[in-house]
């Protein structure tokens, strides 16, 4: 099989085996929903800054608690199995896929219940819309990785957090610097600086993620 | 004898004479900094030698990773603690000057919160490493997170602070050292304090290399 027959057999077999069980989609999505509710009780209302501040937050720790499940959940034995069938790049790949398919589900009901709950003004909905697809693309290509460094030390969720906390933050301030843009409603060529690192990161970080992932998952 | 340690004689040298030149040798009069310009021979440096070991960490984990080697693995984790020790120091005379030149200790600077986030990055590859038991499996996993930290490090402390405004010279607009207040004489003391202390950085590597080395033969059942 070429890669990428691999690579669509993987995905169709994640979100299949997801379906199935529908426990870590509305796992996560009740963890969204239930955060988002305590943020609102305990702020009531926010000025725009801690608005968009406050929902990154939620997200960033949402995507923590999603993806870190990508590859301690799968048994010793079906990994085994995956690594005689397939080659390490379509493993990665696949996850990195899923993941990105599962974060923007996620991070779009969360941008839809927190704009309902708390009533703020987004100047430029679609240029933060796009901020918000951005960002949780960067959560899963970096969390992914992590996930699967962190799964081989000792699988648990504090390792996850302190790896890839300092990983993700400078993702994170571009982040939150083009979407507090997108909140002010400035000219769209403003955002364009952020928007070229971003990608330019996301590259970095999927090619460096393909080169070492043949290292990690040989045991 | 000094043919291979001629570098360690040199490095003494050149800090030996940042330390007495770098406090003694003429400076430019500015207002705000003063006399505390002299900072600037020993607070830079840190930064240069912590980037230098790093990346001779992050060479010395790709290294591992084709040979499987567990020297270059020691290299890469003692070239880690060094530069941690570099970060340190940087980040304490940092805030000192802070202190007396922009009046906090910690003012909201992309390049101080890129520099603390960078350290971080580095405790966390020791936590990860101690979180691992077996040598072979820690030297490979640390190795693979030192290769996949060190380019977001690179974005980290070079790109974004050039992304926004920053009281440091150099980012934001602001003109660079070179520029203004650097002159020739302080060129003088600079550029070696720079070179002593990178070789500084790289010795400091290879004693502790070497008694990890000697612990491991210490501790070899025979």
């Amino acid at each position: 099989m070429n890669l990428v027959t691999q690579i669509k057999y993987l995905l169709k077999k994640e979100i299949l085996l997801e379906w199935r069980s529908k426990y870590a989609l509305n796992g996560i999505l009740l963890y969204v929903v239930s955060t988002v509710f305590v943020c609102y009780l305990s702020f009531k209302v926010t000025p725009p800054t801690v608005w968009n501040a406050l929902f990154w937050i939620i997200l960033l720790f949402a995507a923590i608690n999603a993806i870190a499940k990508s590859f301690m959940q799968e048994s010793k034995g079906r990994l085994l199995y995956y690594y005689q069938i397939a080659s390490p790049q379509a493993i990665i790949i696949a996850k990195i896929i899923y993941n990105i398919l599962l974060m923007i589900l996620m991070a779009t009901v969360a941008l839809v219940f927190y704009s309902i709950v708390f009533t703020n003004d987004v100047g430029d909905i679609p240029l933060y819309f796009l901020a918000v697809i951005l960002g949780a693309i960067s959560f899963s290509t970096v969390f992914t990785m992590i996930s699967a460094i962190a799964s081989k030390a000792n699988n648990n969720g504090t390792l996850m957090a302190i790896l890839s906390f300092p990983v993700i933050i400078p993702l994170l301030i571009l982040i939150i610097k083009l979407s507090k843009n997108a909140m002010d409603g400035l000219d769209r060529s403003v955002s364009y600086k952020e928007i070229g690192v971003l990608c330019a990161i996301n590259a970095i970080v999927i090619v460096i993620s393909l080169l070492l992932f043949p290292y990690l998952w040989r045991d | 004898m000094m043919y291979k340690s001629w570098w360690k004689i040199l490095a003494s040298v050149l800090v030996l004479y940042t330390v007495v030149g770098g406090l003694l040798i003429n400076v430019p009069t500015l207002p705000i900094l003063h006399e505390s310009i002299r900072n600037l021979y020993f607070h830079v440096p840190m930064w240069f030698s912590m980037i230098v070991i790093y990346t001779v960490s992050v060479v010395y984990s790709i290294k591992y990773l084709n040979s499987s080697n567990e020297n270059h693995d020691l290299v890469a984790v003692e070239s880690v603690n060094v530069g941690l020790i570099f970060g340190f120091v940087g980040l304490t005379s940092g805030m000192i000057w802070a202190k007396f030149t922009w009046g906090d200790y910690w003012p909201n600077d992309p390049k101080l919160n890129s520099a603390a986030i960078a350290t971080l990055m580095y405790l966390a590859y020791v936590v990860l490493r101690s979180s691992i038991d077996e040598e072979q499996k820690r030297a490979k996993i640390s190795a693979i997170y030192n290769i996949f930290a060190y380019p977001v490090m690179v974005v980290l402390l070079f790109v974004l602070p050039r992304l926004t405004d920053s009281l440091h010279p150099g980012n934001g607009g602001n003109p660079g050292f070179g520029t203004y207040d650097l002159d020739s004489n302080m060129r003088l003391v600079f550029y070696p304090a720079v070179i002593g202390w990178i070789l500084i950085s790289v010795w400091l590597m290879t004693i502790r290399y070497r008694i990890r080395i000697l612990e491991n033969k210490n501790n070899q059942i025979n």
